[in-house]
């Protein structure tokens, strides 16, 4: 195995792209060293981004938020910044692992992963997040929910990664959460998990939503009949009954060590309602 | 003599809480643990292991692995002596396959290289040849008759006909007119519940480092409950003179019963003399879930019958425990152990243990113990709920005392059920308000601990200060209870003792470190090692003064003229007899070799608050208070270190722990993100009391204390969740899958 | 396959080796710098045992490449005496008997002193939560936590 640590993203797309064999970004290492001990994957090259410049900053931007890819989770826990603004994607970043792989797993890794359950996700998706990719080809932005296509795959071509996450400008009443369920209280993965983000009028009547679901799909899935349950509503028991019922409805969870169909169905409704009231009262909060 | 040891005195040094012997290394990182020993030229050993629970090695191919450079050895069974027989090859087929694999990860060839990485390679170069068979992994299929079987010849001749030949032991045990019984009683519950298997969870995995030559002698370090054990295991597998190995024991970073046997040694010895090398083997976690030695998966049917003022007439169970592709004995104190806390007229309890794919148990704290009696406390309390009863009242209705004959055959001695469960009753936990969501349960708890081959020997330095060797590896703290006891009996401070765990050449044999036996008997071979050190210094005196030795006594850390008539000379201090003793004799060192016999058992109690939430079963735990007999502790601090790491143990037996199979048999968590372990964050403060009801059979009254808290939390648990929820639980782990399904299942 | 050079200071002193691009943090320190106190209890970040702080940063060495240390400074369990005088977490440990097999004891000694340096009087459900990464099989954690309370309070003086 090789080792590389490029001070530009333009190096970086080139050494991952010239790789004839498998190549890895290494940035936080918490997915990557754990799959490489398992045997999962043997890379030909890492390509340790934590280098470049700008990967570890976290930069105001059009009232929003660029967040580089090596950014910890951390970090980005003491940016007072980004956690006013965006309480559940931080909250739900910061629910990854231990207070050790806080020291150094990121989002983007997280994103890329893939994971089904990546605890960042949802969120990020449920904040409408955007990720900045270079490659061979130059600079694009994507949607994060289009990243990851199924487990363990994204939509990245050979030699593109992520070299940030934007998190777009919040107007008005708007509060965001994330909630998972796990057996204990630390250290698992997410057996189901729910982000909902939320824009509330001067009434408090909600007039835009997002409702994300993870762990109960291949990747994390946007409910849009779960959002539209809300919208147009106070949060009221029936919306959010609604809101559940979608949730319940649109997953397609599989039965596995974790959890069963059933739970997953079950408890990722409960974790919708509770977030969608997390996120109300965050939203109440701002002016 | 076993029952009459125990005096009542005051004591100076016991019960007192000095810092432990090993500290200062154990806070610095200086300890040495079984991974972390090197010696110059060391290989690196690593094992291939069968992806099949079950299947015929037809052949293994090693050549290209042996050419590869940086290979210094290759090997599989074939390559051992071929002398082991009994339950010593079942360990030795078990650690590398013969001719069959028989569990997901079973070992069947091993490299040693000069690095990690090479003898990574090297196992992707072992050629393979298996054909798959059938495999079977749960107790309730491997019973039936027609179910794959695991091993041929090995069906137990006293197992009933109607079970399959998987059935290598059976066990009975009890007394009574069970049907007169079952008749007398007002009401009667039977149920059928079921644990799975779980893993002691030690954070260090298995490690050792071998060292063989030529001329068949070997040295090997390793972390181990007992070295001896280890020694005589290996030496019988590799042909070697017991003599001929030394084995040292590390430090040891948790075993819980799990590392009482081998895993790894035989074939790390192996590798070591075919390479000519010192080889090193570690297990990784993986390894460690798939191919130690778990506990066993149970399912036990368990009926009672009691009278509506809370009096048991019968009570009758059926254990039916899997241990793996190996026999194994654990059904025979899951049984004795099963009625243990009660006075019955009328008892039975049968244990049948079934062989199946998967790695062959070893002990884990109490083995056997924990899932027997999960289910009789948990008929238990449904009787006093259904009888309207309190579940206490019941127990002390009929407790086990002394005098009471015992569901498993003697008699008890002196023992203290019932004063805990009187404390536990006038316990304050008991009595605290519970909201909604709540419930509470309670469990008795048992064990009989054990004594055994035991060796120690005192030596009196020059300087009049002591060094105490022993044979048993140090899990609980047990380095400072020695010193303690031997400071105690001699008058001196403790400070001027150390104790330490010598290698296999330095003392005849000792027992494995389980069964609570340490405190116990190495503590009581410390005492009489201690008492004939004084006997001894005393007759040095003596000869110093020019009178009788039994005109001197010791007191103190002195010796002292009996009495007026013995003459008048001044105390003579331990420094002074240790200085002298060239002159007087030559050097002075008790010993003491014993079987001990006289181990007292001892009971627990636990009760347990905790909250369901209804929506996603999620469950916390909110109180916890273990109550216990110690006989006498000791060192108080550690005593309550056992209760309290027992109880989390069986907490996350209880509600997370469990090793779960696919179809194709294979363990599908084997590491500590998917095999729950209770992480701080998930506990209450565990509050213990200790009681101390002593035990005749020690001159302290010691009795062991580091198995009993596992036994109760498994039944406290389900009992406060079947009140939680209003569902009665029969199977473990409480995972909130389950417990959500049992929600909505009642709704 | 060749070995990377690596220049890294540990415990304050200035260390130099070599290692395999694939060795993580952890397999360095131990089998090439002999500093065995960092334990391998998982090798896949679940345990702690191997904790280490990397730029003031609670990590596992085990997910952390021997590479990615270059020019970093990093403390083990090995630096956290001086000399012959304990760190009040060390003694605290000792006299609460918050150890009984020890093996997880150095890792949880590096995460709760890097907790205290960060928050000096932690509640106890915040010292649950930080140290919920690392993994104790013998003690139920009790004794820990008493022990790290009562470091807090020793070390803000009160």
């Amino acid at each position: 195995m090789q080792y590389a640590a490029p001070e530009t993203a333009k190096e970086a797309s080139r050494l991952l792209a010239e790789c004839a064999g498998p190549a890895r970004v290494l940035a936080g290492g918490t997915d990557l060293l754990v799959q490489m001990k398992a045997g999962m994957v043997e890379p030909a090259l890492v390509v340790d981004i934590k280098k470049i410049a700008g990967m570890r900053d976290i930069t105001a931007e059009d009232g929003g938020w660029r967040i580089g890819a090596a950014v910890s989770g951390a970090e980005l826990g003491e940016n007072a910044g980004v956690t006013a603004d965006w309480p559940g994607v931080v909250e739900a970043f910061e629910l990854i692992g231990s207070t050790q792989v806080q020291g150094r797993c990121t989002m983007a890794g997280n994103l890329c992963n893939a994971s089904p359950a990546g605890d960042s996700v949802p969120a990020m998706v449920a904040a409408n997040a955007v990720a900045r990719i270079h490659g061979p080809e130059g600079v694009r932005d994507c949607p994060v929910g289009d990243i990851p296509v199924s487990p363990g795959k994204t939509s990245l071509g050979k030699g593109e990664f992520v070299t940030s996450i934007f998190l777009p400008a919040r107007p008005g009443h708007c509060g965001d959460a994330y909630l998972r369920f796990i057996p204990r209280t630390e250290m698992d993965i997410a057996v189901c998990s729910a982000g909902v983000s939320l824009v509330l009028d001067d009434n408090g009547v909600c007039t835009a939503a997002r409702v994300s679901l993870g762990a109960v799909a291949p990747t994390v899935l946007l409910v849009d009949a779960a959002a539209n349950a809300l919208i147009g509503s106070k949060l009221d028991d029936a919306a959010l009954e609604a809101c559940g019922s979608a949730c319940a409805a649109a997953a397609t969870p599989i039965s596995d060590k974790r959890g069963t169909v059933e739970f997953r169905k079950d408890v990722s409704a409960v974790l919708a309602k509770r977030a969608a009231k997390i996120a109300q009262q965050r939203a109440g909060g701002r002016s | 003599m076993a029952f009459d040891e125990y005096q009542k005195r005051d004591f100076k040094v016991i019960g007192t809480t000095p810092l432990r012997p090993d500290g200062i290394d154990k806070v610095t990182g200086r300890a040495q643990y079984g991974a972390d020993y090197y010696l110059p030229g060391m290989l690196v050993g690593k094992m291939l292991r069968s992806p099949y629970a079950h299947a015929k090695i037809k052949s293994i191919d090693t050549s290209a692995a042996r050419a590869m450079q940086g290979v210094k050895a290759v090997v599989t069974a074939d390559d051992f002596p071929g002398t082991a027989t009994g339950e010593t090859l079942d360990v030795q087929d078990h650690c590398l396959a013969r001719g069959t694999a028989l569990y997901d990860g079973h070992a069947v060839a091993a490299v040693a290289a000069i690095d990690a990485e090479t003898a990574r390679q090297a196992l992707k170069l072992i050629k393979v040849d298996y054909e798959v068979l059938p495999h079977v992994t749960s107790i309730e299929d491997a019973v039936k008759p027609g179910a794959p079987l695991v091993q041929e010849g090995r069906r137990g001749r006293k197992v009933p006909k109607q079970f399959s030949d998987n059935c290598t032991g059976w066990c009975e045990f009890g007394h009574g007119d069970l049907e007169a019984g079952f008749a007398k009683a007002d009401k009667i519950i039977e149920r059928t519940f079921k644990t799975s298997s779980t893993h002691q969870g030690y954070i260090e995995p298995h490690a050792c480092l071998a060292s063989m030559g030529s001329d068949g002698r070997a040295d090997v370090w390793c972390c181990t409950q007992g070295h001896f054990h280890v020694r005589n295991l290996c030496a019988q597998i590799m042909d070697m003179d017991q003599s001929a190995l030394r084995v040292t024991a590390s430090e040891i970073g948790g075993g819980f019963g799990g590392k009482t046997t081998v895993f790894i040694e035989p074939v790390a010895l192996l590798l070591s003399l075919k390479a000519g090398h010192p080889v090193k083997v570690v297990m990784s976690r993986d390894e460690v879930f798939k191919a130690s030695g778990p506990t066993v998966a149970s399912m036990t049917d368990v009926k009672i019958g009691m009278t509506k003022d809370g009096r048991i007439t019968a009570a009758d169970a059926l254990i039916r425990y899997e241990g793996g592709a190996w026999p194994n004995l654990t059904i025979f104190p899951g049984a004795q152990s099963a009625f243990a806390c009660y006075d019955l007229e009328a008892v039975r309890a049968q244990g049948l243990n079934a062989l199946t794919n998967r790695p062959l148990q070893a002990a884990y704290r109490a083995p056997g113990a924990p899932q027997s009696i999960y289910a009789v406390e948990a008929v238990v309390d449904e009787l006093a709920l259904e009888l309207g009863l309190d579940p206490i009242d019941v127990r002390l209705k009929n407790a086990a005392k002394k005098g009471t004959k015992s569901s498993y055959g003697p008699t008890y001695d002196d023992i203290g059920l019932v004063q805990l469960l009187e404390a536990a009753k006038a316990h304050p936990h008991y009595s605290a308000p519970l909201g909604p969501n709540q419930g509470r349960g309670i469990s008795s708890g048992f064990w009989f601990n054990f004594g055994g081959e035991t060796c120690v020997s005192l030596a009196l330095d020059f300087d009049g200060s002591i060094t105490l060797v022993e044979g048993n590896p140090d899990i609980g703290g047990s380095r400072a209870s020695m010193s303690m006891m031997a400071a105690e009996e001699l008058g001196i401070p403790y400070e001027k003792v150390r104790t330490i765990v010598a290698d296999t050449a330095s003392l005849g044999h000792n027992e494995v470190t389980h069964g609570s036996r340490v405190t116990f008997a190495v503590g009581l071979a410390t005492i009489k090692a201690a008492r004939a050190a004084k006997t001894e210094m005393c007759r040095r005196a003596a000869k110093i003064w020019g009178i009788d030795e039994d005109a001197v006594v010791w007191e103190d850390g002195f010796a002292k003229p009996a009495g007026p008539n013995a003459g008048e000379y001044e105390p003579m201090s331990i420094e002074k007899i240790a200085k002298d003793s060239p002159r007087t004799g030559g050097p002075i060192v008790g010993h003491h070799e014993v079987t001990a016999e006289g181990a007292g058992v001892s009971f627990g109690v636990h009760i347990c608050d905790l909250e369901v939430d209804p929506e996603t079963g999620f469950t916390k735990i909110l109180r916890y208070t273990v109550l216990q007999d110690a006989g006498k502790a000791i060192h108080p601090q550690y005593v309550e270190g056992q209760l309290q790491g027992g109880a989390v143990q069986g907490i996350g037996w209880a509600l997370n722990e469990e090793y779960i199979y696919g179809e194709d048999g294979r363990l599908q968590n084997a590491g500590f993100l998917d095999y729950r372990i209770p992480v701080a964050s998930d506990l209450p403060k565990i509050d213990t009391v200790i009681l101390e009801i002593p035990n005749p059979g020690h001159p302290y009254g010691v009795r062991g204390v580091g198995e009993t808290g596992i036994v109760p939390p498994l039944a406290a648990i389900s009992n406060a969740m079947s009140h939680a929820i209003g569902v009665r639980m029969q199977e473990l782990p409480m995972s909130p899958p389950k417990v959500l399904k049992a929600i909505k299942n009642k709704g | 396959m060749s070995k990377l050079h690596v220049t890294t200071k540990i415990n304050g002193d200035t260390v130099e080796y070599l290692c395999d691009p694939q060795e993580s943090l952890l397999d360095v320190l131990r089998d090439r710098l002999r500093l065995t106190g960092a334990k391998e209890g998982c090798g896949s970040g679940d345990c702690g045992a191997c904790s280490v702080e990397l730029d003031g940063r609670l990590v596992c060495s085990c997910l952390v490449l021997g590479v990615e240390a270059e020019g970093a400074e990093i403390n083990t369990i090995e630096g956290m005496a001086t000399g012959e005088t304990l760190h009040p977490l060390q003694r605290k440990f000792l006299e609460h008997a918050a150890l009984q097999c020890g093996v997880c004891t150095p890792g949880i000694l590096i995460a709760a002193k890097n907790l205290l340096e960060r928050n000096p009087d932690p509640t106890e459900t915040e010292v649950r939560y930080w140290l919920a990464g690392n993994l104790c099989r013998c003690t139920g954690y009790d004794k820990i936590i008493n022990a790290v309370m009562d470091a807090a309070a020793e070390m803000r003086g009160a």
